[in-house]
């Protein structure tokens, strides 16, 4: 018996170049299952769009869709010019959280802004994980990366409420672990207009769980023990804050996205 | 007949080409292009967009151009500058479109409202690896009218992107134009089968662009691919044929896409050449005039085509001369191509930067004599 998600990848490139309990696997399996809950069968009216790293290879080359593969950072604009051409199409950006917050965080930025009718799902491993390892906008405070040996001094961003500020119709943050909410979070971003950003803080073995002394499921069970809900944030003091994986809905709202808002300035 | 500047003529160019995508970011000295193009747009059911940056412009236009859109943007040299690794993406994904580059002074901010010609070599090389695409330019506002739906049916014919420089002069330089009546326009071809899209049999050959939505499941990727998109980033073989490919596909159709004038018409033998293009070749068609009715024979390539250049017919343009002028609103960038098809001592640079003052007709008059009585 096959996999039920299987329908969904290109089998013939199968196993795929993710490392073994790399957390990828669990994001693109909570995406499948919210397409299939859907009862969206196949995909040829989505597209995806991915930059560079290694969340861009979800979409290119295993799932099975059209996709297109771009630079780094700027899967969100490429996104921008297929959506406004072609409305019709279902335009879904993946990429890692140096493609999207680091790099092109003002891509990202602006598309928020504007509520751009695009999903965009951000694997956040915390790290620079193809280039070796690399301290990231996201990196938690005092890790220690290839390129911060003595440890982070920076803030890491929490991406979600820069997102859900600047305007975004859907703004949602869970971990691997978060299974259900995390499928969940896909499936409402899917069916929403405008800009709708799902973050999923995700493992990674071969850069940061080794160093760390953790397996991929010692780091998910980390991942869970060190999350705390949005609802419960309020009493928490910034430093507290910032040390703390924040999960749950930062915006969940039904503004007019931007196809809709050119609709009502240029009447043809 | 039309009252345009410059920036008009290109614009009306594109929309005449078809355009129906346009996204980019304001700087000078192409706003002006820019905002003529968000009012005319969305009167010809085409979409407009101001980008947060030229970077997320330029990607737009590709996105866009995947999705089916004729596709253009309108920038100045720092913007190109921030265009440049799309523009090697495009060309890797055989994405066409098409970048006005409103020239202005360099280096950096420079003197940002004034006119040069120093974006030549960007133009040509400004991404990493090796990349071929094409590019124009105007010297007349009834050449940029012309030059741009050229370089629409360029970027269309053969998937690459395609550059419109224009030095800041002609940009805003107001005249009278007079339409063309054989215009023609290129669409690119399209396929809703699964087949190759990015490999051909013969290299002069371009693969149809896969329609998007339909089923295919297309890879688009900037990594090296073969022709059905999948990567093979390790693979010697399909590395050098694609990259091959990409280069001849533009070379091997230079005929097609190589555009130039010379002046006057007919004549009869000169001793003189002069190589020059936008602005500068307006004032040395002056120039040559002048000299030609003072006994001196001289003639001028104006050069419409400033990537690839057809090497054969420049060269035997300079044979015919004992000397060639190469006056440029810049330090000197054209002037190889020249040294390529001429010897080195008998091609004269003239250059002049600075302030946007033009090169005027008097000033190409009097070096021509300088360096011929010499």
């Amino acid at each position: 018996m096959s996999h039920p998600y299987i329908k969904y990848m290109r089998r013939e490139l199968l196993p795929s170049i993710f490392c073994p309990g790399c957390g990828i696997g669990i994001v693109m399996k909570a995406l499948f299952q919210a397409f299939d809950e859907l009862d969206i069968e196949e995909l040829s009216n989505y597209i995806f769009v991915s930059g560079i790293g290694c969340s861009a290879w979800i979409p290119s080359p295993y799932i099975l869709a059209d996709s297109v593969h771009t630079i780094h950072g700027r899967a969100i604009p490429v996104a921008t010019g297929i959506k406004l051409f072609r409305p019709q199409l279902n335009v879904i950006v993946i990429g890692g959280d140096g493609d999207i917050a680091s790099i092109g965080g003002n891509h990202l930025l602006h598309a928020a802004r504007r509520n751009m009718d695009l999903m965009t799902i951000m694997v956040n491993n915390q790290v620079y994980g193809m280039t070796g390892g690399q301290l990231a906008p996201t990196t938690p405070y005092g890790m220690k990366t290839t390129t911060t040996p003595y440890g982070n001094p920076e803030t890491p961003l929490d991406t979600c409420e820069v997102v859900a500020a600047a305007g975004a119709n859907y703004v949602a943050r869970w971990t691997v672990g978060h299974y259900i909410q995390l499928k969940n979070a896909f499936k409402k971003a899917l069916i929403k207009d405008g800009f709708r950003f799902v973050e999923a803080v995700s493992q990674c073995t071969s850069r940061v769980s080794y160093r760390e002394g953790m397996s991929a499921a010692d780091h998910i069970k980390y991942y869970m023990k060190n999350s705390v809900n949005i609802k419960k944030v309020q009493s928490l003091s910034y430093e507290e804050k910032i040390k703390k994986i924040i999960v749950g809905e930062y915006a969940d709202r039904g503004l007019p996205g931007y196809l809709a808002r050119v609709k009502k300035v240029i009447i043809r | 007949m039309f009252f345009w500047s410059g920036n008009i003529a290109v614009a009306e160019g594109a929309l005449r080409a078809g355009v129906n995508f346009y996204a980019g970011y304001p700087i000078t000295p192409s706003s002006d292009l820019m905002e003529y193009m968000a009012r005319k747009l969305p009167e010809h059911e085409g979409i407009f967009i101001q980008g947060e940056d030229e970077i997320a412009s330029i990607n737009m236009l590709i996105g866009a151009s995947i999705a089916g859109a004729k596709a253009m943007t309108a920038t100045s040299g720092p913007g190109y500058s921030l265009m440049q690794e799309a523009l090697g993406l495009a060309v890797m994904l055989e994405v066409p479109l098409v970048i006005v580059d409103v020239m202005r002074l360099g280096p950096s901010t420079g003197q940002a409202t004034k006119s040069a010609q120093g974006d030549i070599m960007q133009a040509r090389w400004g991404r990493h690896g090796d990349q071929y695409t094409v590019v124009y330019t105007a010297s007349t506002l009834e050449d940029a009218y012309r030059r741009m739906i050229d370089a629409f049916n360029a970027s269309e014919m053969l998937r690459v992107p395609v550059t419109f420089v224009i030095d800041e002069l002609t940009a805003h330089l107001w005249e009278t134009v007079r339409i063309p009546s054989d215009i023609k326009i290129f669409n690119r071809k399209w396929t809703d089968k699964d087949e190759v899209y990015f490999d051909s049999e013969e290299f002069d050959e371009i693969p149809p662009m896969p329609i998007l939505g339909r089923g295919l499941n297309i890879l688009y990727t900037g990594s090296t691919h073969d022709g059905r998109g999948v990567r093979k980033t390790q693979d010697v073989q399909v590395h050098s044929k694609l990259s091959r490919r990409l280069k001849e596909k533009v070379w091997r159709n230079i005929d097609k896409i190589f555009k130039y004038e010379t002046y006057p018409d007919e004549i009869d033998g000169y001793d003189i050449g002069i190589v020059s293009f936008g602005s500068v070749a307006r004032s040395a068609k002056e120039a040559v005039e002048k000299l030609n009715n003072e006994g001196y024979k001289t003639s001028l390539f104006n050069l419409h085509t400033l990537w690839p250049l057809n090497y054969d017919i420049l060269r035997e343009f300079c044979e015919k001369a004992s000397i060639i002028i190469v006056p440029e609103m810049n330090l000197g960038q054209l002037i190889y191509d020249i040294y390529s098809v001429k010897k080195r001592e008998d091609v004269y640079p003239y250059n002049k930067v600075g302030g946007g003052v033009p090169v005027f007709p008097a000033e190409i008059f009097k070096y021509v004599l300088k360096v011929y009585r010499r």
